[in-house]
């Protein structure tokens, strides 16, 4: 699989060298006047390339990410409004269009260069440089909790406070005042002495005439009067009414639906397709080949086979006339793949260790276990899951005159555009996407494989066509979080404390820093194998945080029992260098009253993970009657720096401890004859309102750099709710999902590997 | 000529009588609140009402409805200018995030909260554990019917007062 991935694309060396980076710089300048025509309705002006001011004094902030149920529209509005002394009520947001102007090359820059800081005096020609890259690469990507630590903070806040620089350059213009002598408040100009007040209405087209300052001075947090505030979501109203717009919903006159597959086997290849019973089916059109398909955009690069494609006048007999062909598939050998040897493959792939990569090493790690006295070792793994979105794939397509036009709910419009045109072999601004809200992406609607089947049939059909993928299909043909099994060791000193820890695990992937731990421990090495599967794999919700939080932060709890010492006080007797997650430790301690005794059948667990730039800790409690368990309460504390959005923060920890929570009690997908076991909801479940625990979430604003919000959540929950049962059962829970294990006796460990 | 009664307005379409409401709701009469979501009737995303009564149009043939009222979430609120309890109680909690299965969960809880009108945990466990949020809101849609259910109270005894004074000619 062409993989081009973050790692791949800093070897590259595109921008290694800041002399490149220098060399390359541009300053963009104004790009707004380019596209008012695009952009602004009637009565409206585009100031900046991220905001509309209308007559009526209405700002719009343009958002350049995706809507998939994270709030974003409403939260980057926010930061755009503050810096700009907008009125709030007086506030819109309206998601960017698919096109190269709105690359957000913010998150470029944060998503290529991690953490990295640039002297002042080059940020511009740093940014100047990256909107290229992200223009080459067609990054408009909704994901890694990037939006407001990269949009908003390099982007949106920047578009507001120089729009309001201009308004004021306008206006002193206008009055014939020093400019320092205007102030802004509510959208409006006022120079004091002079007594004048004015709308930014009034100024807006003057502004949009001006060059906007990349470097405008942004406020200090004690001067937010907007961000870190209450506000309403901007979505929600419509989707209590069945008004909002998602993908399914549109509706083109003439429209023709299909429904598609792909080989069962991943990496089969189509041998013939026998149709005639699916095209005796009432409402059956015809029945397509498509061909295989590639992808190698920085976020979406995937491969698949061929696909088959039912064209119907409704979903109803499209998805008949699937189920009717008989189609004959080219498995390549691995239609005897199973779980159980993938598992076993991992197994002696780590127990190899050939061409063993270290992703951290100090210490002499191998020295101190050649002498250490108490040594514990233990393997973890967790299974492949697949996505689940509420919302199955689809698209609507329409193909005439050299264009398409495409209907989608995804997380990188530009990289969809772009994958849609070189499938149609036309130019990406032959193609005109229009994003609508997703119904769940959690990083399956990155890969453009539902764009590009729909885009192929509406050009066969003639006609717009709606393609729906069957849950069937969702579940059977998804880019899978990957298993991972992973092998520790830890020494311990007389006094139980840890004196090395080793890690190997199979496949790595994103990101970097993943499997690495906070913890004081004097040597360490961390490092992975290699162990490829036929199993395509994605990101999902948190990436690799999500299997290495379950493995390092169960595992630390481990040694804790093992030395005899209360779990939370261990951690935070090795979180000396690590104030941060110290502090978040502590709170979640004394929020969920750590020290209180629990009843017999009861149990509590701990978890910190750092994830995105953001620290959050759990605690989860249990109960566990005649082997049934039960998830109480969970509490969580989250650090992301500073909550632009509080209840905006507080519901997407709520939402990534729910799904982190499926998957630690029923995600589970299976390899049989090299196929998917699993099809549906009823044999891949979810947590429902019966089983889903109370969630109490505290956040602290700790004043760190701007961290994620979307995923951060998602790695702790399974950590914590494992250790809570052991902490009722003494089961040691190291593989998921937990429903597989019997929990009634508390004799044997679960889940040991190998 | 098939005909269904839908939120009130009767609608006549040609349709092959297996096809599952859903479709004939999505795709005949462009009613698209109303959402896909596993087509087995697992997830509760498609629940609409027949005579009253909460049923997933997924898997339910539109034989099996024809001539009966059905309502969907289009037909929720009493009328265009005033929205239903349930649908207030969920902007005052922000209880949608991606919204996608928010249709479903409001036509569960509609159902269950004309039939109890103050829902213990028990019954609204029991009510809405057929519609799965992947967004994970159940605590906010928990909250949300509780305090619809205050609403109700409000109203109930509004318009009984109303009716008392109809009654009394005041």
């Amino acid at each position: 699989m062409n993989k081009f991935t973050r790692r791949a694309f800093l070897s590259t060396g595109i921008i290694a060298g800041t002399g490149l980076v220098i060399g390359v710089s541009i300053r963009p300048g104004n790009r707004a006047q380019g596209l008012q025509e695009l952009m602004a309705g009637e009565d409206e002006t585009l100031v900046h390339a991220y905001i509309k001011i209308g007559a009526d004094n209405v700002v719009t902030a343009i958002i350049p990410h995706s809507e998939m149920g994270q709030g974003i529209q409403t939260s980057l509005a926010q930061m755009v409004a503050d810096e700009l002394d907008a009125d709030w009520d007086l506030v819109r947001a309206e998601e960017a269009p698919a096109l190269d102007e709105y690359a957000n090359y913010a998150v470029g820059k944060g998503f290529l260069i991690p953490g990295a800081k640039f002297p002042d005096i080059i940020v511009p020609s740093v940014d100047g440089a990256l909107m290229q890259i992200a223009d080459v690469l067609n990054v408009q990507v909704t994901g890694g909790s990037g939006s407001i630590r990269f949009t908003g903070e390099l982007g949106s806040r920047i578009a507001g406070a120089a729009t309001r620089q201009l308004l004021v350059q306008a206006a002193a213009q206008e009055w014939q005042v020093p400019e320092s002598e205007i102030e802004t408040e509510k959208s409006h100009l006022i120079h004091r002495a002079s007594s004048r007040k004015e709308p930014y209405a009034a100024f807006a087209v003057a502004a949009s005439a001006l060059t906007p300052s990349y470097t405008p001075q942004l406020k200090r947090q004690d001067q937010f009067k907007i961000m870190g505030q209450q506000v309403q979501r901007f979505d929600i109203p419509a989707k209590v009414d069945g008004t909002a717009k998602f993908a399914l919903d549109v509706r083109l006159p003439g429209m023709l639906y299909a429904t598609v597959t792909r080989s069962p086997v991943f990496g089969g290849s189509l041998i013939a397709t026998k149709d005639e019973a699916a095209r005796a089916i009432s409402g059956v059109i015809d029945v397509y080949e498509l061909p295989p398909m590639e992808s190698n955009d920085m976020i979406g690069a995937f491969a698949a086979g061929e696909s088959v494609a039912v064209l119907a006048e409704g979903y109803w007999p499209a998805i008949q006339g699937l189920k009717a062909l008989d189609i004959e598939w080219d498995t390549r050998g691995n239609e005897t793949v199973t779980s159980d040897k993938i598992f076993a493959q991992f197994d002696a792939d780590i127990s190899a260790a050939q061409n063993r990569e270290t992703d951290s090493l100090f210490g002499d790690a191998d020295d101190v276990f050649s002498t250490a006295a108490n040594i514990i070792s233990a393997d973890y793994r967790v299974p492949f899951l697949a996505h689940t979105c509420m919302e199955p794939l689809n698209a609507t397509a329409e193909v005439k005159d050299g264009r398409c036009e495409i209907w989608i709910g995804c997380q990188n419009p530009l990289g969809f555009r772009q994958a849609v045109a070189n499938a149609l072999g036309i130019d990406a601004e032959n193609v005109t996407l229009h994003n609508q809200f997703m119904g769940g992406g959690f990083g399956r609607k990155a890969r453009p494989d539902y764009a590009i089947q729909a885009a192929l049939i509406a050009q066969r059909a003639g006609r717009p066509v709606q393609l729906i993928w069957s849950r069937e299909e969702d579940v059977r043909q998804d880019f899978y979080r990957p298993a991972v099994q992973s092998r520790f060791r830890a020494a311990l000193d007389n006094d139980g404390n840890p004196i090395a820890w080793e890690n190997t695990y199979v496949d790595k992937h994103e990101p970097i820093e993943a499997p690495l731990i906070p913890y004081a421990i004097a040597a360490q090495n961390i490092g992975h194998v290699a162990s490829p599967t036929h199993v395509p794999f994605g990101a999902w919700r948190s990436v690799d945080h999500s299997q290495h939080g379950f493995f390092t932060e169960s595992f630390i709890d481990e040694i804790a029992v093992a030395a005899g010492k209360d779990p939370y006080e261990y951690r935070a007797g090795l979180l000396g260098n690590h104030p941060r997650h110290l502090a978040v430790l502590e709170k979640v301690a004394e929020q969920a009253q750590w020290s209180r005794p629990l009843a017999q059948g009861r149990g509590r667990g701990i978890s910190v993970q750092e994830s995105f730039g953001t620290v959050v800790a759990q605690v989860v409690e249990v109960t566990i009657v005649d082997g049934e368990l039960s998830v109480d309460r969970v509490v969580a504390v989250i650090d992301a720096g500073f909550a632009i959005s509080p209840d905006g923060i507080t519901a997407q920890v709520e939402s990534a401890i729910i799904y982190g929570l499926t998957a630690a009690l029923h995600g589970e997908i299976t390899i049989e004859n090299g196929a998917v076991a699993q099809s549906n909801f009823h044999d891949y479940e979810a947590v429902r309102m019966d089983t889903a625990p109370k969630i109490e979430t505290h956040i602290i604003n700790s004043g760190h750099a701007i961290g994620g919000a979307g995923e951060p959540g998602t790695p702790g929950i399974a950590p914590a709710l494992a250790n809570a049962v052991f902490d009722a059962t003494g089961i040691r829970v190291r593989n998921l999902p937990l429903n597989q294990f019997n929990l009634r006796f508390g004799v044997e460990d679960a889940g040991v590997v190998g | 000529m098939a005909v269904l009664i839908v939120n009130g307005t009767r609608e006549e379409f040609d349709v092959d009588p297996s096809t599952p409401l859903l479709w004939v709701l999505r795709e005949k009469l462009a009613l698209t609140g109303t959402k896909f979501g596993c087509g087995i009737a697992q997830c509760g995303a498609c629940t609409v009402h027949v005579d009253g009564n909460p049923i997933r149009s997924c898997n339910t043939p539109f034989s099996a409805v024809q001539g009966k009222e059905i309502t969907t979430i289009e037909g929720l609120a009493p009328s265009s200018e005033e929205l239903h309890p349930l649908q207030s109680a969920w902007i005052e909690h922000q209880v949608p995030q991606c919204g996608y299965c928010q249709s479903g969960q409001l036509m569960s809880a509609a159902a269950l909260l004309a039939s109890n009108p103050n829902p213990d945990d028990a019954a609204i466990d029991s009510a809405m554990r057929g519609n799965i949020c992947r967004c994970g809101m159940y605590g906010r849609i928990r909250q949300a019917i509780k305090t619809s259910a205050t609403y109700y109270e409000v109203a109930s005894t509004s318009e009984l007062t109303a009716t008392a004074q109809e009654v009394s000619g005041e």
